[in-house]
């Protein structure tokens, strides 16, 4: 039987407000346990929250960008469950009137990436997150580390618009890249800023009843997302088709073992007994608020998208590629100003830097190489300097030392030779050395002939150590050859 | 001490309110460590009969008497400067044992003050120790509290009423001049009525919450248990203003509330509810609550009768919201991070069973299960959604109700104080004794106790019930009818 995938993400993103969602202390990753957890982190009796306007700004931003309507009133609930990271009770959260509500996306898949999908948004909601647990170093006891408690998230809810692991991922590429765009996270999900949960079902090609869902947990990476998704998949599959039911429940992804495992089935779920806050008051965000936010709106991914289409003439592939992320379409278009080459700019930004990128595992704030340092390189191609294959080992010197590409040229020599007359005594040196392809390329038909040059100016490039002007050694070599 | 004794009239110290007491601190007859040490003895002498107190704190008051005395000289002038008070022990005191009258917080050092504390600290009062209370405010007859009963000065074999019931017994047997209380059902102003003092509860939202520990958020407020209208607003201005801390305090100045006390109340409409004089209402005590309402119209208010038809409502709304508020307040006493913890937990689902079953007393579980139950799935629409609607009436009663009138009028508590275990083996008996204050809080608005007779020498309680912010017009009422009446003035003491 033909099965049909279908799969909705909920997904947690940390907001880089400066202090927690519903107190003063400090939200920075990394500092010691506990030392970013105040009375009101630690739930001492007698604290109240406040609740931190920034994070409300930052879920409306959102909400914005993803074409919602922002829920004028907005109630915080009480999730009650009992856990050492959560020193409350109750996790803080929305549920009835969340404060971003329907809203949706455009993403795009496929080899070309010119595929175009509408992912519905059912809701995004405000809520803190827990502390931390660590099970290790403590000689059979558990350490709870409390700085993360009360870090604002918004948690966005799809709806189960999703067919299969790849635009699970699409979708979360294009969550991460609008949360990066307006600058409400830092989305690094290494260090858990941007977390997802997949509601992954299957049912026959064609019905359009939806199967029985897991929820399967702990995906802190894209690649993680779509094996365990892939894996999850299967296993529903051969469940089915071995005559089983897949269980409503909750599973875990282990990324070792690259399998998913039960963690609780609906039965054993908490009853959370959900309230309205009753120490929060409903918040109600004025319509001024939402359009002076929406004045300070950063351009956002599909529109830079659309924009380098136009303004620098590149395919689709290529400027969906370029505004994954927003530093690297700044690099590219600081790059593309500098050297006014666009193509050729995307192609080094996408070819050669974002190689580079992975390889030293960088950031591209990180890079070694400036747009400035690329634009300049890129200028010295286009005014024949250099070639294209000498750039790319002046590229690979500035990786290293960080110089400036003019510099480089200088010191090792490799200003390209596009003196005709040098070029002239080294075609003849060849030509001399070659006597048997030389009858060869006179006695060929004329149009065998061009693969057969190849052979002379690949020649004419060796002794000249590359520097030779490839368009100066192909005129000469015609001529010569004649 | 034997100075301090002869000033003022011949009145001894203790008796004196805090308009006097501040007038002799003015005037140097007294200086605050006098009055301190004073009172810390009478505590030391009496408390032993009353049990009203759980934490006295005589170096700290000592030291915080000094430096007002030293205000004093600089010539700085305050309402509370050097007044000895006590704090509900519900209140957070920097260092001081905070315990809500619970095992499971017998250990807890609160590490910051409770904003009311801190307020007044800044006034200047002086305090001396954290008063007596039903365990985590869960109670109307201070018999739950984990440090033993609190005993009424008028007859210490019945109760003082609670949760409050230590800040009243003291103020009442004259241990200390003014305590703080909080009311989430009737916490203030029936221990007030049942200990024959003047208790106000002020509108949700007037008094900051935070430090204050949680029983049930919508409802928990805190004010002032004194001996008069006139000390409870001198109190009042200092424990009153808008928090940023707590979100539910109002963003709203505070009057003088000692401004308007000494006008007439002959401009004033004040409602008498039918439902309040039901055959619940003790008929000895139906009679001098009546006669409490025949001196105010001699004073020169105007009776009215109003409705408030969903009276009978209140108490079923309350044991549903309260309970459930508090089922997810109390969930923070895990035994993780402070107050109890039982002894060589097995495992994490055994430290949280025992913690939380050694750590509380039966009420306040009977609550947390009640709490819980209300809020679970497949009952919360039958019960807490439901709650929350009569609620809704309830606060619509009253709305209506101060369309015609300014203030309403009527008995606090059903009876004069009850004997020891007369009603703990029956909870809804005792949750009955709340029938005419539970409603003020489900309304959110302001609601005061003053003294209004007696009956076989134990205290009556009049209750006045005033518009949202309009603490005002009630301590008006109020002081006029002190003035014209002296019940407030009967103490159980030489």
């Amino acid at each position: 039987m033909q099965w049909e995938t279908v799969i909705g993400l909920e997904v947690h993103v940390q907001l880089a407000t400066k202090s927690k969602i519903f107190s003063g202390s400090s939200t920075a990753f990394g500092a010691p346990p506990n030392t970013q957890a105040n009375a009101v982190d630690l739930a001492l009796p007698g604290t109240l929250p406040v609740a931190n306007e920034q994070a409300f700004h930052s879920a409306i931003l959102f909400g914005l960008a993803v074409n919602a309507e922002i829920e004028r009133r907005s109630v915080f609930e009480r999730k009650n469950y009992f856990y050492p990271d959560l020193p409350k009770g109750y996790q803080t959260t929305q549920l009835a009137a969340p404060i971003v509500g329907e809203g949706s996306i455009e993403i795009n898949t496929g080899t070309d990436n010119q595929t175009s999908r509408h992912i519905r948004i059912h809701h995004a909601h405000l809520e803190e997150d827990a502390g931390k647990s660590l099970h290790e170093d403590f000689h059979g006891m558990s350490g709870i580390d409390l700085n993360r408690a009360g870090t604002p998230l918004i948690e966005i809810v799809s709806e189960p618009d999703m067919r299969n692991a790849e635009e699970a991922v699409a979708y979360l590429k294009k969550i991460h890249a609008i949360v990066t765009y307006l600058g409400i996270s830092d989305g690094d999900m290494s260090q858990g800023s941007l977390r997802c949960d997949a509601n992954v079902s299957v049912r026959p090609m064609g019905s359009d009843t939806l199967g029985t869902r897991t929820e399967t947990k702990n995906l802190n990476s894209f690649r993680f997302i779509e094996k365990a998704i892939n894996v999850e998949v299967a296993r529903q599959i051969d469940l089915i088709e071995d005559g089983g039911e897949v269980v409503q429940e909750t599973r875990l992804y282990d990324s070792d073992k690259n399998e998913t495992r039960s963690m609780r089935s609906k039965e054993e779920a908490n009853d959370y007994r959900y309230f309205p806050c009753p120490d929060l008051l409903p918040v109600v965000i004025e319509q001024k608020t939402i359009e002076s936010l929406r004045q300070k709106m950063p351009e956002l991914p599909d529109q830079k998208r659309a924009r380098f289409e136009t303004q620098y003439e590149l395919s689709g592939y290529d400027a969906s590629l370029l505004c994954e992320s927003r530093e690297l379409a700044d690099y590219f278009e600081q790059v593309a100003e500098n050297c006014g080459d666009a193509k050729l700019a995307a192609n080094w930004v996408m070819g050669e830097l974002s190689a580079y990128l992975n390889k030293e595992n960088l950031f591209i704030s990180q890079s070694q190489v400036s747009a400035a340092a690329l634009g300049q390189l890129i200028s010295r191609i286009d005014d024949q300097t250099i070639s294209g294959k000498i750039a790319k080992k002046v590229f690979e010197s500035m990786c290293e030392s960080g110089d400036e590409p003019d510099k480089i040229i200088a010191q090792q020599g490799l200003k390209q030779v596009s003196d005709s007359g040098a070029i002239e005594a080294m075609v003849q040196e060849v030509i001399d050395n070659s006597e048997a392809q030389v009858l060869q390329y006179l006695a060929a038909e004329p149009d065998k002939r061009k693969k057969l040059l190849g052979y002379f100016v690949g020649q004419v490039m060796k002794v000249s150590k590359g520097q030779a002007n490839p368009g100066e050694v192909n005129r000469i070599l015609a001529e010569k050859l004649k | 001490m034997n100075k301090a004794k002869a000033m003022s009239n011949n009145q001894a110290l203790h008796q004196l309110s805090l308009c006097a007491l501040r007038e002799g601190l003015d005037s140097k007859q007294f200086s605050s460590r006098e009055l301190t040490e004073y009172f810390l003895s009478r505590i030391d002498q009496h408390d032993g009969e009353y049990n009203s107190f759980i934490t006295v704190t005589p170096e700290p008051a000592l030291a915080a008497a000094d430096a007002a005395d030293r205000r004093i000289a600089s010539g700085e002038q305050n309402a509370l400067l050097g007044i000895p008070m006590a704090q509900k022990d519900i209140f957070c005191t920097q260092g001081v044992r905070t315990s809500c009258g619970s095992k499971m917080l017998d250990n807890f050092l609160p590490p910051y003050d409770a904003t009311v504390v801190a307020q007044m600290q800044q006034a200047g009062a002086v305090t001396l120790g954290k008063t007596n209370m039903d365990e985590f405010a869960m109670g109307s007859s201070n018999e739950t509290s984990f440090y033993g009963k609190v005993k009424n000065p008028w007859d210490t074999n019945t109760v003082p009423g609670g949760s409050s019931g230590g800040s009243a017994a003291a103020v009442a047997a004259r241990l200390v001049p003014a305590a703080t209380g909080t009311d989430t059902g009737g916490s203030i102003r029936q221990p007030a009525a049942l200990c024959g003092i003047t208790g106000l509860k002020p509108t949700y939202g007037r008094v900051s919450r935070y430090g204050m520990i949680a029983f049930a958020s919508s409802l928990d407020q805190g004010g002032p248990m004194t001996r008069s209208a006139e000390d409870a607003a001198l109190m009042l201005n200092a424990m009153a203003g808008h928090d940023p801390r707590d979100s539910t305090s109002a963003a709203l100045s505070c009057p003088d509330f000692c401004d308007g006390l000494e006008q007439d109340i002959r401009d004033l409409r004040i409602g008498v509810p039918k439902e309040y004089f039901d055959d619940r209402l003790d008929s000895e005590m139906a009679g001098a609550v009546r006669e409490a309402l025949t001196e105010l119209e001699k004073l020169g208010a105007t009776l009215v009768d109003v409705e408030l038809p969903n009276s009978a409502l209140s108490v079923p709304a309350y044991y549903v919201i309260a309970p459930a508020e508090a089922s997810s307040n109390l969930s923070r006493f895990d035994g993780v991070r402070y107050g109890y913890r039982c002894e060589d937990p097995q495992d994490l689902e055994d430290m949280y069973t025992r913690t939380r079953s050694e750590g509380f007393g039966d009420e306040v579980k009977r609550r947390i299960l009640v709490g819980a139950y209300a809020l679970s799935a497949g009952y919360y629409d039958a019960y807490y959604r439901k709650a929350q609607q009569v609620r809704r009436l309830i606060k619509d009663d009253f709305d209506r109700a101060f369309e015609k009138v300014d203030v309403i009028a009527g008995p606090t508590c059903p009876s004069p104080a009850f004997r020891f275990g007369e009603k703990q083996s029956d909870p809804v008996a005792m949750y009955l004794e709340d029938i005419y204050t539970i409603a003020v809080n489900l309304a959110g608005l302001p609601g005061m106790s003053v003294p209004a007779g007696m009956i076989n020498n134990m205290p009556v309680g009049l209750q006045l019930i005033g518009k949202h912010f309009d603490e005002a017009t009630i301590l008006r009422v109020a002081h006029q009818y002190q003035r014209a009446t002296d019940w407030h003035t009967r103490s159980p003491v030489e």
